[in-house]
Formats: C-alpha cells, sequence, structure tokens
C-alpha cells in the first residue's frame, strides 16, 4: 500500500508550496468562476416575458382594444409598437423591432357581433424557439379565454387550472441555473489547473527527473489531486455562499450533503485532467484539451436541455459525463432537499468513474514515462 | 577489475519500428567515471531509462548493482542518482525546499535528511544560497543544485545526462571537480556528453552512433584503435599561417582521406606513401605525424559506418 502511493507526501506538499508562491494564478483560479457565476447568473432568464410586439389594429374598436389589453395584461406580450399596415407590421419584426405582431381586422368587431369567427392573425418570430412557443401558447391562451367570456352568460369559468410549481415556486431561473452552472464552473477550473501543474512539470523536465526516482504514479498522481481538489472544495464553498446570498437560491437541502457528494465529482474532474495531461506534451495542448470538455457538460448534462429530449444516442453520451450525475446531485439537495437515499446512485457512479480515471491516467503515465 | 556496477547485455530497444538502441554491451566498474558519447538521437538518453528500469527492453537484458533491469526497478531507482541537462529543479522553490523534496522523494525521513542535506550542502558549498529561489541561481549553482538533488540519497551510482550542456567553463570544471572527489569515495558515475575534453576526462568511454556502441575503451585505448588507424595511413598535422586558405587545396590531395582545421593548423588523416609527395608540394608549411585526438578517432569512425551504410 506504502509503496503503490510512494511519495505522495513531498510531492503534496510540495505543490501546495507552488500554489502560494503563485498568488497571481490562484487568484484568478478562484476568482474568475466566481465572476462568471455573477455574469451567468444574472444573465440567464429562461421565463418569456415582455415579448416586443408589433400591433396592427384595423378594427379600432372597443372590442379590438380590449383584445389587446388581455394580451398586454398576460405579463408576454409588451405592445411595443403600432404599425399602420400588414407591410409596416412585417418590417418591423423582420428589422427584429419586434419578435411578435397582433393583427386585428377591420371586420373584427363586426363578426362577433353577427356571430360568427373573428379571425386574428399573431405573426410570430421563429428564430428563438423557446420565445416562438410561449408567444404561440399565450395567445392561444388569450384568444380562447376571450372566447368562453364571450360565450359565458355570466362569464364564470367551469374550469379553471391553478399551476402550483414545487420547489421553485416563482420559477426564477436562477433557481434553475446557478445549481448546474456550478458543476460547469468547479469542473472547467479544476481539469485546467490540475492539467497544467502536470504538464508544466513535463515542459520544464521535472517530471522526467521524478521518473527516474522511486516515485510511484499513483503517488505522483495522488499527491496532486489532494492540493487541488482542497482548491476547488474551497471554491464550491465560495461559490454556495455567492449563490445563497447574491442570487438568493435557498439551499432546501442538506449543506453537508451537498459537500460530501461534491468529493466524488472532484475525484473524477480532476482524475480527468489527470488524463488530459497524460496526452498534451505543451500547456497549450492541455488548455485546449480542458476546453474540449466544457462543450459536451454544458449541452449534454442536462444543464441546458432536458435529457429524456435527446435523442437515444446523446441520452446515452450523457450518461458517461460526470456533470450529469453531479447536476443531478445539486438540483436534487439545492432546489428539491433531497437526501442520500435518492442520490446515492448518482453518488456511486461519480465515485467508480473517479477512480477510473485516476487509475487510466497512472496507467498512462506509467506506459509514456518510457518515452 | 573491481566489482561491477552497471552491466549492459546485449540491450537492444525498439520503439515500434524504429530500433533505438541496436545490441549495446559494456560493463562499468566501481567509482569508475565511464563517459558516453554520441550524436543526438543516437540512444544515449534511452540507455540511461532502461538502465534505471524505465524501459523494459526489446531484447537483452542489465544489472545495476547486481539487480536485473527487468524485475527490480523500483528497488533500482532508490539506488541510482539522475541528472539531467534540464537539472529537474523547481524554479519557484527554494534551495532548501527542492532538496526537502528530493529528500522526502527518496524516502529520508528527521535526522537522516537533515545530515544528508548537510552533506550536500558542503560538498556542493550551496549552503549560502539555501533562501533563494533555484530560478534565481546561476546556470553554475543551478547545476551544483541539481547535483546535490541527485544525490541527496547517496547513490552507488549517479547518471548524469548531458550534464554540462550550456555552462560556463569554469562551472563545468567545479563540476568535474566535484565528480571526481565523489568517485574517489566509491560512486559510480556514467556521464553522457558531448564534448570531447569531458570525455577525455572519463576513465573509460563508449561512443555511439546510430543506436550501436562503435567503441569503447580508455582514451590511449581508442586512439590506437586499427579502425580509427587504418593500415597504411598517417594523422599528420599541418602548421602553416592560414589554415583555411589551403584546407581546400590539401583535401584535393592525393591520398588525403580526411581534413580539417584544428586551430591554427589542419589536421589530416593520409596514406603514408604519399606522404612525402604532400610534404613536398606544401612548403613553407611544417607537416608533422601526430597521435589522433578522440574527436579525431570518432569522426574516423563515423565516416566508416557512414560510409559502410552507403
Amino acid at each position: 500500500m506504502r509503496r503503490l502511493f510512494r511519495g505522495l507526501v513531498p510531492i503534496c506538499r510540495k505543490e501546495f508550496l507552488h500554489i502560494v508562491r503563485d498568488p497571481g494564478t490562484l487568484f484568478f483560479a478562484l476568482l474568475i468562476p466566481i465572476l462568471q457565476l455573477f455574469l451567468f447568473g444574472f444573465a440567464v432568464d429562461t421565463n418569456v416575458r415582455q415579448i416586443p410586439t408589433v400591433v396592427l389594429d384595423e378594427s379600432q374598436t372597443q372590442e379590438s382594444r380590449r383584445l389587446l389589453e388581455s394580451f398586454a395584461g398576460s405579463d408576454v406580450f409588451k405592445l411595443s409598437s403600432y404599425a399602420t399596415s400588414p407591410e409596416g407590421m412585417y418590417e418591423a419584426i423582420r428589422s427584429g423591432k419586434a419578435r411578435a405582431g397582433i393583427q386585428i381586422p377591420f371586420d373584427y368587431a363586426r363578426r362577433l357581433q353577427d356571430g360568427t369567427t373573428a379571425t386574428v392573425l399573431v405573426l410570430v418570430d421563429g428564430s428563438d424557439s423557446s420565445v416562438a412557443g410561449q408567444a404561440i401558447s399565450t395567445a392561444t391562451g388569450v384568444a380562447l379565454q376571450s372566447s368562453l367570456v364571450r360565450v359565458l352568460p355570466d362569464g364564470t369559468m367551469p374550469i379553471e387550472v391553478r399551476p402550483s410549481v414545487l420547489y421553485n415556486p416563482a420559477t426564477r431561473s436562477a433557481n434553475f441555473f446557478v445549481p448546474g452552472l456550478i458543476a460547469i464552473l468547479l469542473q472547467v477550473m479544476t481539469i485546467l489547473l490540475i492539467a497544467l501543474s502536470l504538464v508544466r512539470e513535463r515542459e520544464r523536465g521535472t517530471l522526467e527527473q521524478l521518473t527516474m526516482t522511486p516515485v510511484a504514479p499513483l503517488g505522483l498522481m495522488v499527491g496532486k489531486m489532494i492540493p487541488y481538489g482542497v482548491l476547488a472544495f474551497g471554491e464550491l464553498c465560495a461559490i454556495l455562499v455567492v449563490m445563497r446570498v447574491v442570487f438568493l437560491v435557498p439551499i432546501h437541502g442538506n449543506v453537508l450533503l451537498l459537500l460530501a457528494l461534491s468529493v466524488p465529482f472532484l475525484l473524477t474532474v480532476l482524475g480527468i485532467g489527470l488524463v488530459i495531461s497524460t496526452k498534451a506534451q505543451t500547456q497549450a495542448e492541455a488548455f485546449q484539451l480542458s476546453m474540449g470538455t466544457i462543450l459536451p457538460s454544458v449541452f449534454l448534462s442536462g444543464y441546458i436541455f432536458l435529457i429524456e429530449n435527446m435523442p437515444l444516442f446523446f441520452r446515452g453520451i450523457s450518461q458517461v459525463i460526470p456533470a450529469t450525475y453531479y447536476i443531478q446531485i445539486l438540483r436534487g439537495i439545492i432546489l428539491r432537499g433531497a437526501g442520500i437515499g435518492e442520490l446515492w446512485v448518482q453518488a456511486l457512479v461519480l465515485t467508480l468513474m473517479g477512480c477510473a480515471a485516476i487509475l487510466v491516467a497512472a496507467r498512462m503515465f506509467v506506459r509514456q514515462g518510457a518515452r | 577489475m573491481s566489482e561491477t556496477i552497471i552491466a549492459a547485455d546485449h540491450l537492444t530497444i525498439r520503439f515500434g519500428p524504429v530500433t533505438a538502441v541496436n545490441d549495446v554491451s559494456f560493463e562499468v566498474a566501481k567509482g569508475e567515471i565511464f563517459g558516453f558519447l554520441g550524436p543526438n538521437g543516437s540512444g544515449k538518453t534511452t540507455i540511461i531509462k532502461a538502465l534505471c528500469g524505465l524501459l523494459t527492453p526489446s531484447e537483452g537484458t542489465g544489472r545495476i548493482l547486481g539487480m536485473d533491469i527487468r524485475k527490480d526497478a523500483a528497488e533500482i531507482r532508490r539506488h541510482v542518482g539522475y541528472m539531467s541537462q534540464k537539472f529537474g529543479l523547481y524554479e519557484d522553490l527554494t534551495v532548501a525546499e527542492n532538496l526537502a523534496f528530493y529528500a522526502g522523494v527518496y524516502g529520508l525521513e528527521g535526522e537522516r535528511a537533515a545530515e544528508r542535506t548537510r552533506d550536500v550542502q558542503k560538498l556542493t558549498g550551496i549552503a549560502p544560497y539555501m533562501k533563494r529561489r533555484a530560478g534565481q541561481l546561476s546556470g553554475g549553482w543551478k547545476q551544483r543544485l541539481a547535483l546535490a538533488c541527485a544525490i541527496i540519497h547517496s547513490p552507488e551510482v549517479v547518471f548524469l545526462d548531458e550534464p554540462t550542456a550550456g555552462i560556463d567553463p569554469v562551472a563545468r570544471r567545479a563540476l568535474w571537480d566535484l565528480l571526481f572527489q565523489l568517485s574517489g569515495q566509491g560512486v559510480t558515475f556514467f556521464v553522457t556528453t558531448h564534448y570531447m575534453d569531458e570525455a577525455e576526462r572519463c576513465g573509460r568511454v563508449g561512443y555511439i552512433y546510430l543506436s550501436k556502441l562503435i567503441a569503447i575503451g580508455t582514451v590511449a585505448e581508442l586512439q590506437r584503435l586499427p579502425e580509427a588507424n587504418p593500415a597504411g595511413t598517417s594523422r599528420i598535422q599541418i602548421d602553416t599561417p592560414n589554415p583555411a586558405q589551403i584546407l581546400d587545396t590539401v583535401r584535393a590531395m592525393a591520398g588525403v582521406r580526411e581534413a580539417t582545421i584544428f586551430g591554427r593548423s589542419i589536421h589530416a588523416l593520409v596514406d603514408t606513401d604519399q606522404l612525402e609527395a604532400l610534404r613536398a608540394k606544401l612548403p613553407g608549411a611544417r607537416v608533422e605525424t601526430i597521435e589522433p585526438s578522440l574527436e579525431d578517432v570518432f569522426v574516423t569512425l563515423t565516416y566508416q559506418i557512414m560510409g559502410a551504410a552507403k
């Protein structure tokens, strides 16, 4: 056992010295994720509200004005400009001034009175799918409700849906996105720091020197993981504080459990960083490879898109991405107050992935230490 | 000869289709300083790696201190020191921290580590710089620190891979003085180098070219090698006021096999029967026969192999 990890303690001690000797790197490593958290945390809002809408009211009646009021009252549409012709309306959408258009024809009021179907044209800019979807469903809802109000004699609805959103009652985007963002930020920082640290040794020739000493590959790997793991853990705590204090995202579950279940994830990303460092010959290469892990982790981990909606192939890929499991852990504990009973599978998978990554890195290191 | 410390036995190492080391055998005795010469890429570093157990030989084997390089790699590395031209120092750590790190890596603890640190400090004279960052040391001091780190665990064998590349002559000589001092204490050295003058300081020298060990022996033995002094030829030195002007003339003369400028004279290998004719063609120049230098020997051997390859 001792022999397997030979050299761990001196490597670990030396690595802490490197970190302390280079306060610039330390500062940026810790500060940049926090800055990004602010940036993304404030910028990302997936709730569609106040879509700028151009209106062409050819009817100019009490009825048409009442309909427009119901559109404006939905909070989804913001009647921002008025057109005088259909061409003007199209132009406003094409130029991007408006993302939706409502055209009420001149015979709108007359048809309502006659009892024939009055048509209202709603144009939606489809270039942003979430905006389009929200606009269409809201417009349909507005039309349905206005129709019912006209048809029903006393104006009371037979059925009323009262949606109640669990765990994130205000459907605030921050609550949903910030926990996922933690996984991405931690991953980028950790992979990059540890990969660079090993590749730097390769570039400077100290790695060659180490291979000539009795240091065991696992001693080297784990000796490097401990300092950067501690650093990442500190960063995690800082991020959680910012999330709680600045973005007011409540943590419904046990914070200690959250911290404990973060350890297997850190183990995994540190392991990935080590695998990258055995592949990369230069720091630039290590940087590129580290950056290459970001996109899959953002798009295929369920951070942005629902895994359930992905084609089978990508669903399969998402299952081998560590961030997938950690995001489930983060959201589970922070948003739903989940406990170990619900999350042990994720924790186990991450632990296994982490151990596998370290062993792979150690093996690759042995094989090419040779060269 | 005394106890054999390093032994390579028909060592062959291939990387895929490339043969980096081809059937190399030699032995180094206790306390010897063995010089290993050869151009870049000739396989010098690969042999060191194989002897330290980092590479498994494709064929053949080797022994360090009686241990098999195929089986006892981990144990070998505890008894072997290594210093490369890159020095392997952490420039952001102080001299003391570098020494402490390597002491730790070699498993020295407590009083033993302190004692060895004092020893290498005394030997290398680095004590006044203990608190300085390694990156701020001059090349010569870096080199001494690297040597101090490489011998902190009192290894019986030390491999030096081009230890003096890019170091000024004073620092080079200081390093060699240290090596002789240690070799007097029974430490065995395996030194690779490009420098002929350094090779001449070594007790014995091996010359590797195109992955093959083509000559091995003491400097005197190598100078008398029949391959370096082909029958019927003489090695001569031509002293002339302006050797550069007549070099091409000399090269074009009948019987001249090689000619090169050496300081203010020309060294040439000529057919002995043409010697008088040559002397007659160079009035005003002093022509005398000499012993080949180590460089002459290696150049001649290299040309022969290149000729054979064609």
